[in-house]
């Protein structure tokens, strides 16, 4: 800036339109704002009652809250994360195919390709893990109980229908995975062209430009990704509660009938019998499940934010 | 530029168009080739999945009979429906269970005029069948001990004593129970456990109740789903709505010194052999079931659920729909339809001379 | 390059090169790719031969593409070096780990496809289920159902979404935006079912107890739909580079034009995804409009009034409360599921050709 006598910045001249569209952008913030009072609102208040419901008042309890929500909590933290380990590294290869190895003319429709799982819905896949899947995998869990059950995890006595924990998180994984690839497609491709065809006029090769280039970039994106799959992978309902011999103990033996249930099978197996002060307790594990998410997502925001120099509009 | 953000939605607003131009081959248009039966209205029912498809088979024929009638049954579970109609949302509900005692002392029921009484109908009775999967094996016999020891996890195998000594000539693999059954708080497994206790009070010291009682054996969703696990499995066994068996080997209970194996006519019987509950109103038939009975040719794991309407309705405006409704499904028509779709054992005349009587008390 | 092809192969010594260095033929992996399946495929027969098992195709294609990629590895590093050896067996990774992903999309589309055909027919897209038991029937009342919730549910949340993407990429500054973002993070956390419950509960304080009507369900949609539509907008809007803005405004456009004229435009391929892949989300759902639309077996148009049928939800009760006989009410499930993969395909196919035409060439 050269010498000028106005000393406040430039600012530029407010049009209608823009202050029509930056009125309705902050309406529409506002009615999030909205919607999640009323939702949080209702769910605390349906909550209260169940902190210190009992066994007296409640019946689905055997002492008191607490002791109810702790295996639920673990079995959903325990298959979220199972499923997360198996789907973050699926997705970043399968991101990095479309958008840097297979041919230009094919990406996009093996992009499409991915898409249609995420156009699966979720009762789909619990017939088809109970159906498909879990019978397909339970000769591979008797070997693995047979010739590795020294290792804690594979510990038997196996299941004789293969519908464990880690049959769930596989069907987790398969469900997660187009959300997850499409972000990270898209992060991937939009590495900026001139970095990538620095790092190759190097002399790099293909897998360390990619390290050096577009992995760094897409970083934040594919912490993002990360997220997003994994709160979908807590939320899932209908598919973990068909597929999964849910018996409430808390175990991480990965191959055997007797599971942690989570606490949206939980919901959706014990909702439809509830009455009285049970739903209440039910919604309070909702509460529960939706605290733990949320701190997931606020802890993906802030890494994300230490990170923004990556970003194109910081 | 709008028509990109907007592209998506005016995608479904066409294809809802497209769909939204036509209608339902079965439906409309039917009024004037149908004999007047001077019903209409809408009858709202919430409560029990097991009677789910029998009310579906029920409504079917009820609204092809009176074609402006249309009536909703929300099979929300038994706990949903009992609600559903205290609050006064649904016309009639639905329940496994009937009410008990505090339940009707409280009273409080919105749909139905003050201080009046409920009356409960034992309309479907559905056997419930124990169900495995053994190859080559079509039926076993067991007495109650044996079975409760399967379902507790001490019998773990399938060539333990317990089961080859009731079982001459039948060739037992040398193979691991997996007892699998339901994960959902259910009518079923409430039934099932409530047996298992009084007829196995040694072995089985769990209370009768709609959710598994313990963390063992394998966890399945809803009917379909331990069937399911059964079919889909190795060495299992489960229980299930009767109708659900299909090609799955079934268990033959003993009951006094005979095996027998579930069918309708034995599962109605156990109903007529059991007393009604003390104490309640002239027209509430809530029955209290006898599942230890030495009664011969009964077949004591049923499932009983009950069809809950109001002696007299605060609201006069359903009254005649709720009439007809039941006295259908009392009848013997209705009774047909839904051991048809459903696989329910039909009840005897003696009930429905009692049921009947109770549908032209409301009021 | 031609300059390595007439080189002779003999200065393998030197690896720091790339240029210089030897280099695998393309028709050497061939052969590696087929030897190593050969040799998986024959040993993994001699045991099926030898337990009488049936041959294992999928611990084939597994421990073959193990065996491909290490051997790979091994080969290239010896005679390309070593870089080149760890680009090659990521290549093999990365493809390998496409192979995988197919294996259930197959399995599940196969699945679907072959039992959905049966009832794939005109009578179910021309029948409700009213007065049906047993055989027959249709899922036009659900069909009718889904289109029109999910429908709403996106009239409510994408301009909502939308705007408060660019709400905070654009406008939002400070102590507001911080608060949007937070409130959206707590969104995304909001379990489906939960959801549901909300939306039914909310029009039973208004309407009266047990009120279920399909508007209920698009609340219920919207509420989940919301934060994806914004979180994955907003990604999208931060990877336009701000030198496109700095450009559109050192020509002196507006901020509003400039949000619609350049910045929207460079991502809406992602934002389409963004809003398909919400959209494919929601339309699933069953829980939510389980509880909070109802199910019914008659048609009804009237988001407003009484309850309506959802595809997946039709879906869930014919294979939850089978009737007899249970094969009519499985089929119908499955022709219901083929039904609601097919509307998804189809929304799919019609963005993407939308993004497709307004979107402005790029490199790739």
């Amino acid at each position: 800036m050269t010498t000028t006598t106005q000393a406040p910045p430039i600012r530029g001249k407010q049009r209608a339109g823009d202050r029509v569209f930056s009125g309705s952008a902050v309406f529409a913030g506002a009615m999030i704002l909205v919607t999640l009072g009323a939702v949080a609102i209702f769910l605390i208040v349906q909550s209260v009652p169940a902190l210190f419901a009992t066994s007296e008042n409640a019946s689905i309890l055997t002492t008191n809250f607490w002791d109810y929500v702790w295996p639920l909590l673990f079995g959903t933290v325990w298959a979220a994360a199972l499923a997360l380990i198996i789907a973050t590294p699926l997705s970043i290869g399968i991101a990095l195919f479309i958008s840097h190895y297979a041919p230009r003319r094919l990406a996009s429709v093996l992009g499409y390709i991915v898409d249609l799982l995420a156009a699966v819905p979720s009762v789909v896949f619990g017939l088809w893990g109970i159906g498909v899947l879990a019978p397909a995998v339970q000769p591979l869990y008797s070997w693995l109980v047979d010739n590795m059950g020294w290792f804690p995890l594979f510990a038997g006595p196996v299941s004789g229908t293969g519908r464990t924990i880690l049959t769930a998180a596989v069907v987790l994984a398969v469900m997660v995975l187009p959300i997850m690839t499409a972000i990270n497609r898209e992060v991937f491709l939009q590495t900026p062209v001139l970095h990538e065809e620095a790092a190759l006029a190097l002399g790099a090769t293909r897998w360390e430009m990619i390290r050096t280039a577009v992995l760094p970039f897409g970083a934040p994106g594919m912490l993002s990704a990360g997220v997003l799959g994994l709160g979908r992978a807590l939320g899932e309902t209908m598919a973990v509660a068909m597929v999964l011999s849910a018996t409430g103990a808390v175990t991480f033996q990965l191959l055997t009938s007797v599971n942690p249930s989570t606490i949206a099978a939980n919901i959706a197996l014990s909702f439809p019998e509830a009455y009285g002060i049970n739903i209440n307790v039910l919604i309070a594990t909702g509460l529960i499940l939706f605290i733990v998410t949320f701190g997931v997502n606020a802890l993906a925001r802030w890494v994300v934010s230490r990170r923004k120099e990556f970003s194109g509009a910081n | 530029m709008n028509l990109k953000r907007f592209g998506a939605p005016a995608a479904i607003a066409a294809a809802a168009a497209l769909a939204l131009s036509s209608c339902a081959a079965n439906e409309g248009g039917s009024s004037s080739d149908s004999t007047d039966s001077g019903l209409s209205g809408t009858l709202v029912g919430a409560g029990a999945s097991s009677q789910g498809s029998a009310q579906e088979a029920w409504i079917a024929a009820f609204q092809t009979e009176n074609p402006e009638v249309t009536v909703n049954y929300d099979p929300s579970g038994s706990g949903a429906g009992r609600e559903t109609f205290q609050e006064g949302a649904s016309d009639f509900a639905g329940s496994d269970r009937a009410f008990n005692d505090e339940e009707i002392a409280e009273g409080n029921f919105q749909a139905c005029a003050p201080d009046t009484n409920i009356i409960e109908l034992p309309l479907y009775i559905s056997p419930i069948a124990v169900i495995f999967n053994l190859e080559g094996i079509e039926t076993l016999n067991l007495d109650a001990d044996t079975l409760a020891g399967i379902f507790a996890g001490e019998i773990t195998n399938w060539s333990d004593d317990a089961i080859v000594s009731q079982n001459d000539g039948v060739e037992l693999p040398d193979e691991a129970i997996t007892a699998v059954h339901r994960a959902d708080d259910s009518g079923t497994t409430e039934n099932f456990t409530e047996y298992l206790g009084a007829a196995a009070p040694d072995v089985w010291t769990y209370e009768a109740d709609g959710v598994w009682p313990f963390e063992g054996g394998e966890a399945a969703q809803g009917t379909s789903g331990v069937v399911d696990a059964v079919t889909n499995g190795t060495g299992t066994i489960g229980y299930a709505d009767a109708s659900r068996a299909g090609d799955l080997g079934t268990v033959a209970v003993k009951v006094g010194e005979e095996y027998v194996p579930y069918s309708p006519e034995a599962a109605a019987a156990i109903v007529d052999a059991s007393p009604f509950v003390e104490g309640r109103s002239e027209f509430d038939l809530a029955i209290e079931l006898q599942r230890d009975t030495t009664a011969s040719g009964t077949y004591p794991i049923v499932l009983v659920s009950y069809l809950v309407a109001c002696e007299q309705y605060a609201d006069s405006a359903n009254v005649e729909l709720v009439k007809a409704y039941l006295g259908y499904i009392a009848s013997p028509e209705g009774q047909d339809a839904s051991a048809e779709s459903a696989g329910s054992a039909p009840i005897s005349e003696n009930l429905r001379e009692l049921a009947t009587a109770a549908i032209d008390s409301i009021q | 390059m031609a300059t390595t092809t007439t080189r002779p192969a003999a200065s393998s010594t030197s690896v720091e090169n790339s240029l210089a260095a030897a280099k695998l033929p393309t028709y050497a992996l061939w052969i590696v790719f087929g030897v190593s399946f050969a040799v998986v495929g024959a040993v993994l027969l001699l045991i099926a031969i030898a337990s009488e098992a049936e041959f294992n195709y999928a611990g084939w294609l597994i421990i073959g593409g193990l065996l491909y990629a290490l051997s790979t590895w091994l080969f290239s590093s010896l005679v390309e070096g070593r870089r080149r050896g760890m680009d090659r067996f990521i290549t093999a990774l990365v493809i390998g780990a496409f192979v995988i992903a197919m294996i259930p999309l197959i399995s599940v589309t196969w699945t679907v496809v072959s039992l959905g055909a049966a009832r794939f027919d005109i009578e179910f897209f021309s029948y409700s289920m009213r007065n049906v038991t047993g055989e027959g029937g249709g899922a036009l009342h659900a069909i009718v159902g889904t289109l029109e919730m999910t429908g709403m549910a996106a009239l409510i949340s994408i301009p909502i979404g939308l705007m408060t993407s660019i709400y905070l990429v654009e406008y939002g500054r400070g102590a507001v935006a911080r608060g949007i973002t937070f409130l959206v993070d707590v969104m995304t956390g909001i379990p489906s079912i939960v959801a549901g419950l909300f939306a039914y509960s909310l029009f039973s304080i208004f309407l009266g107890p047990g009120t279920r009507t399909g508007f209920a369900g698009s609340i219920a949609l919207a509420v989940l739909m919301i934060p994806v539509v914004v979180r994955s907008s907003e990604e999208m809007l931060r990877l336009v580079p701000n030198e496109l803005r700095e450009a559109s405004y050192a020509l002196g456009v507006p901020k509003w034009l400039t949000i619609v004229k350049v910045v929207l435009p460079t991502s809406i391929a992602g934002i389409t995804t963004g809003i398909m892949l919400s959209i494919a989300r929601v339309i699933g759902e069953t829980a939510p409009l389980l509880i909070a639309a109802g199910f019914t077996a008659s048609m009804n148009y009237n988001l407003f009034e009484g309850r309506m049928s959802s595809l997946p939800v039709f879906v869930y009760t014919q294979y939850a409360n089978q009737g007899n006989p249970p094969e009519a009410y499985l089929d119908r499930a499955w022709a219901g599921a083929l039904t609601l993969i097919i509307i998804v395909m189809a929304l799919n196919l019609v963005a993407r050709l939308v993004a497709r035409t307004f979107a402005p060439k790029t490199g790739r």
